[in-house]
C-alpha cells in the first residue's frame, strides 16, 4: 500500500467524525510516514510500519470520547428553518418523553446487568462471612465438649469456602464480561452515530 | 503493565523526550522506543492531552518542502517531570524494599 492509498484508507474508515478531527489525523499520520521515507525506507514499508487503517481508525474511534459524537449528532449541519424550530418546538411534548423514555430503558437493561453482578459478588460474601462464621462455631463447639456439632459445623464451614472459592471465579468472570460488554455497546454507539451501521 | 500506570509513564516519557530541545512526532517515537512501546496513534493521543494541559504547546515549521509539526515543552511541563521525579523516589524506595524482602526467601 503506498501513502495515498493508506490515507484515502484511513480517511474513509473514520468518515462520520468531524471534518477538522479527520484532517488532523490525517495530516498527523502524512508526517509520519514522511518522516519515516526520509530516513530512507521505502514508501510500502514505511506504510507498513504505521499499522492497517481499518485498526488504527478502531484505536481513533475508542480514544474519543462518547460525548464528543453525541454533540456532533445533535448540532445541526445547517441553520433550521423557522418552520422546523416551530414543530420541533410544538411536537416537544411528544418527543422527548419518548426519548427519554427509551434511553432510560436502555439503562435499566444496563443497570440490571451490574446488578446481577452485585448480587452474585454479595452472594459470594455471605458465603465468605458464613465459612468463617461455621469455623468459630466449630471451635466453640468442641471446646464446650460438643464433638458432633463442632464437627458438623466445621463441615458446614469448608462447604461454604469450597463453594466461596469456586463462585468467586465466576464473580470475576462475569465481572471482566460486563466490562469487556460495556466497552463493546460504547464503540457500537460511537460507530452508529457516525453512520457506520454494519461495523 | 497496569495500564493507568503505562499512561502516566508515556506521558512522562513524551515530555522527557522534548524536554532538552523541541522535537517531531517521528523522533519522540525513535527516542522513547528502546524504552517503551509507543504507537503512532497513541503518541496522537498523548499530544494532544498534554496539549490540553498545557504541558506543551505546537509550532509548525517547513522541512523538505512539507510542514512539520514540532512540539515545545512548557513551564507546566518540566514541572510536571520534577513531580514525576519525586514520586518515584518514593516508588524505587518501596521497590528497594519489595526485592530484599523478596531476597530473604532464597
Amino acid at each position: 500500500m503506498n501513502k495515498q492509498e493508506f490515507l484515502e484508507e484511513l480517511r474513509e474508515e473514520l468518515m462520520g467524525l468531524p471534518q477538522d478531527e479527520i484532517e488532523e489525523r490525517l495530516d498527523f499520520y502524512s508526517e509520519m510516514i514522511e518522516d519515516r521515507m526520509e530516513e530512507g525506507l521505502s514508501e510500502e514499508v514505511a506504510v507498513a510500519e504505521i499499522g492497517i487503517p481499518a485498526e488504527i481508525a478502531a484505536q481513533i474511534i475508542e480514544d474519543i470520547p462518547l460525548t464528543r459524537f453525541v454533540v456532533e449528532k445533535v448540532k445541526p449541519k445547517r441553520k433550521l428553518k423557522v418552520w422546523e424550530i416551530v414543530l420541533l418546538v410544538l411536537g416537544s411534548p411528544i418527543w422527548v418523553p419518548l426519548l427519554l423514555a427509551a434511553i432510560v430503558i436502555a439503562l435499566a437493561i444496563y443497570l440490571v446487568g451490574w446488578a446481577l453482578i452485585a448480587a452474585l459478588w454479595a452472594v459470594e460474601a455471605a458465603l465468605a462471612v458464613s465459612a468463617v462464621a461455621l469455623a468459630a462455631v466449630g471451635f466453640y463447639s468442641l471446646f464446650h465438649a460438643n464433638v458432633p456439632g463442632g464437627i458438623l459445623a466445621f463441615g458446614a464451614g469448608a462447604a461454604c469456602a469450597g463453594v466461596a472459592i469456586f463462585l468467586f471465579f465466576g464473580c470475576r468472570e462475569a465481572t471482566r464480561g460486563i466490562l469487556i460488554l460495556t466497552k463493546k455497546i460504547i464503540y457500537s454507539i460511537k460507530t452508529r452515530l457516525m453512520g457506520k451501521e454494519n461495523s | 503493565m497496569d495500564s493507568q500506570l503505562k499512561r502516566g509513564l508515556l506521558d512522562v516519557c513524551v515530555l522527557a523526550a522534548i524536554r532538552d530541545e523541541d522535537s517531531y512526532g517521528y523522533k519522540i517515537i525513535k527516542d522513547v522506543k528502546p524504552y517503551i512501546k509507543l504507537s503512532e496513534s497513541t503518541l496522537y493521543t498523548i499530544l494532544k492531552r498534554l496539549e490540553a494541559a498545557g504541558m506543551l504547546t505546537v509550532w509548525s515549521a517547513e522541512h523538505g518542502g512539507r510542514l512539520r509539526k514540532y512540539y515545545r515543552i512548557t513551564d507546566a511541563g518540566r514541572l510536571r517531570i520534577e513531580e514525576f521525579k519525586n514520586e518515584w523516589k518514593e516508588v524505587m524506595s518501596i521497590y528497594q524494599f519489595v526485592i530484599r524482602e523478596g531476597e530473604d526467601n532464597e
